[in-house]
C-alpha cells in the first residue's frame, strides 16, 4: 500500500525519522515552513534529522478534546538529544502509573486512515524504549 | 521624564451567567461604573483602549455608541487573554506619552457554557489525502501531535516544573484550586462561591491529567474598566478623589522572546520572567515589598509555575512557597484572594483589568470581608497564548 506522512517532517523511507529546519547561522530547529529565524532573523535553512530515541520531558492525559479527537490519549514533549518534539505518547497505558516524566521512548509510526485511491496516512508517536 | 499615573477609577460587573445583558450591555456597566467610580464623565476622556476577543469587531466604538461619541480615539486590542491588560496599557502609554491627560480602558467578554477552548473541531475528512498548511498536514494535528487544548497545553506546563525540581504532583496541583475556590467564598463577584474540598477537586471529571474541571478556569460573562490620569491632572481633583486614586507603580507588557522548544509547547515562563523583573525595576519595588499578588492561574498548573515566574519564592521553590501556606489570604503573601481564574471566572478580555480591580479595591481597605489589612502593595499578572504577558505594580495613595 502507497503511504503518505501525516505531516512534511516526518519521512517514511529509510525511516521513520523526523527531520528539522535548522537555522545555518544559529542552529536553532523548527518543524514546520519557515519564512526566518525566529532567535537571529537569519534566512537559511538546512534539513537535520532528528534523533528517534528521547526523554519525555513532560506530558499531560488529555481526557476531554475536540470533537473526533480520541480520548484519552497522552500527549507530551520529548527531549531528542537537545531538539524538543511535540507528540503524543503510544502503545503505552494512558493513566499516571504508566507514564512518567524522564522515561526513555522510541519514535514510531501510527496510522491514521486510508484515502479513497487506497493511500495510507502515517502519522508518528513515542513509545516506551525501557 | 514621564508622567506618573494613577488609577482614578475603577469597575467590575459581577462575572458568572449574564443571559439578559449583551457585550454592550457589560461593557457599558464597566465603563459607567468606572467613570463614577473617578467621578469623571465621558467628556473628561481623551483617549480609549478597547478589548473584546470573541465578539464584535470595532468593539470599542459599538461601546461609544452606547456611552458617549466624544470623538476621541480608540484603540481596539486583542492580545488573547492579556486583552484588557493591553487595553490599559495603550491608555497609560497615551498619558505617559503627553498626548492624553485621562484615559478610559474597557475589557469585556461573553463567554458563559462556551465549553473548552479549542477552536479546533475536526472537520470531516475524506477524499484524497491533501497537504496543507506550514507543516503540510495530511490532517487535523491536535490529538495526533500532541495537544491543542488549553488545559492539555498548561497541565504540561505544570508538569514539566515538576519533572525539573520534583515535589509538584496531582495532589499539590489540586491543592492550589482548593485554596482559590476558598478564596472565591468571600468574593461576591465570583463567578463561584463554592468551597470544594481536595478529595472533592481531585474525584472530579478529569480534563487533561493532572487538571481536573475545578482546576481549570471558568467561562463567564463579564466585564471590568478603570479609568486613568496623569499625576498633574491628579492633583487638580478633589482630595477625596486623590486619597482613593492608586498609584500604577510599574506597567509592562512583553511578549515571548525565542527559547528552545518554545514553538514546541509555548512558554510562558520567560516573558512572565522579563515582565516582573522590569517592573520591580520599574516601581523601584521588589517581591518582598509585596502584600497580595493576583496571576494568571487559567490552571492550578499555571500558578505553581508564576510563583516562581514572578519571584515570590526562590527559583526551583514553588512547591515549598506553596506548602508553606504563603499564598493562603492568611499567609505571608495573598495569592488570588478573589478566587482566581478557576472560581472568580475567566471572561478573557476583561481579565487583564478584573485582576487590576481586585488589587486596587485592597489597596483602597474597600474590599470588605475579604480585605488585606493594610494592603498599600500589589500585583496583577495575566498572560495571553501566544504569547502575551501584562504586569502592574500598584500602591495605594500616600494620602
Amino acid at each position: 500500500m502507497d503511504s503518505i506522512p501525516l505531516v512534511d517532517y516526518l519521512m517514511l523511507d529509510d525511516g521513520p525519522y523526523l527531520v528539522a529546519n535548522e537555522c545555518t547561522h544559529c542552529q536553532a530547529r523548527y518543524f514546520d515552513r519557515r519564512s526566518g529565524c525566529a532567535k537571529c532573523g537569519g534566512q537559511d535553512f538546512r534539513s537535520v534529522r532528528i534523533a528517534d530515541i528521547g526523554t519525555l520531558r513532560t506530558f499531560t492525559i488529555v481526557h476531554f478534546a475536540a470533537e473526533g479527537v480520541e480520548v484519552p490519549f497522552v500527549a507530551g514533549i520529548v527531549d531528542c538529544d537537545g531538539t524538543s518534539v511535540r507528540s503524543n505518547i503510544v502503545n503505552v497505558s494512558p493513566d499516571p502509573q504508566h507514564v512518567r516524566t524522564g522515561m526513555k521512548v522510541r519514535l514510531t509510526t501510527v496510522p491514521v486512515g486510508v484515502d479513497e485511491s487506497g493511500v495510507q496516512a502515517l502519522g508518528f508517536g513515542f513509545e516506551p524504549a525501557e | 521624564m514621564a508622567e506618573n499615573v494613577w488609577i482614578l477609577g475603577i469597575h467590575m460587573t459581577k462575572f458568572g451567567k449574564h443571559k439578559d445583558k449583551d457585550l454592550l450591555d457589560l461593557g457599558a456597566e464597566a465603563a459607567i461604573g468606572a467613570l463614577q467610580d473617578a467621578g469623571v464623565t465621558i467628556a473628561d476622556i481623551d483617549v480609549i483602549g478597547a478589548g473584546n476577543l470573541m465578539g464584535a469587531p470595532g468593539f470599542g466604538q459599538l461601546l461609544q455608541k452606547q456611552i458617549g461619541q466624544t470623538g476621541v480615539p480608540v484603540f481596539n486590542v486583542a492580545n488573547a487573554c492579556a486583552t484588557g491588560a493591553t487595553a490599559l496599557r495603550v491608555a497609560i502609554m497615551a498619558i505617559k506619552a503627553g498626548e492624553a491627560d485621562a484615559g478610559l480602558a474597557v475589557g469585556v467578554e461573553k463567554l458563559a457554557g462556551a465549553g473548552l477552548l479549542t477552536g479546533n473541531a475536526r472537520a470531516a475528512e475524506g477524499g484524497h489525502w491533501v497537504r496543507d498548511g506550514r507543516y503540510g498536514a495530511v490532517a487535523a494535528l491536535d490529538g495526533r501531535v500532541g495537544t491543542e487544548t488549553m488545559p492539555g497545553v498548561f497541565a504540561q506546563i505544570g508538569m514539566e516544573y515538576g519533572h525539573k525540581y520534583g515535589g509538584a504532583d496531582f495532589e499539590l496541583f489540586a491543592s492550589i484550586s482548593e485554596k482559590n475556590h476558598a478564596h472565591s467564598t468571600l468574593n461576591p463577584k465570583a463567578a463561584y462561591n463554592k468551597r470544594f474540598t481536595l478529595e472533592e477537586i481531585m474525584n472530579d471529571v478529569m480534563i487533561a491529567y493532572p487538571n481536573t474541571r475545578p482546576m481549570c478556569s471558568a467561562n463567564c460573562d463579564g466585564g471590568a474598566a478603570a479609568v486613568v490620569v496623569s499625576e498633574t491632572k491628579l492633583r487638580t481633583l478633589s482630595t477625596e478623589q486623590q486619597r482613593r486614586a492608586v498609584k500604577v507603580s510599574a506597567s509592562v507588557l512583553t511578549s515571548d522572546p525565542f527559547q528552545e522548544a518554545c514553538q514546541v509547547l509555548p512558554d510562558v515562563n520567560t516573558l512572565t520572567r522579563q515582565a516582573a523583573a522590569t517592573a520591580y525595576e520599574q516601581a523601584g519595588i521588589g517581591p518582598e515589598d509585596l502584600d497580595l499578588v493576583e496571576l494568571h492561574d487559567c490552571f492550578a498548573t499555571a500558578e505553581l509555575v508564576h510563583y516562581d515566574n514572578l519571584q515570590l519564592c526562590e527559583p526551583g521553590g514553588a512547591v515549598d512557597f506553596f506548602k508553606s501556606g504563603a499564598p493562603w489570604r492568611d499567609g505571608r503573601l495573598p495569592v488570588n484572594v478573589s478566587g482566581g481564574l478557576q472560581s472568580k471566572g475567566h471572561p478573557i478580555a476583561a481579565t487583564g483589568i478584573a485582576n487590576i480591580w481586585e488589587i486596587a479595591t485592597h489597596l483602597r481597605g474597600e474590599a470588605g470581608d475579604r480585605q488585606i489589612p493594610g494592603a498599600k502593595v500589589g500585583l496583577a499578572h495575566v498572560i495571553g497564548l501566544g504569547s502575551a504577558c501584562g504586569v502592574h505594580v500598584l500602591e495605594k495613595s500616600a494620602l
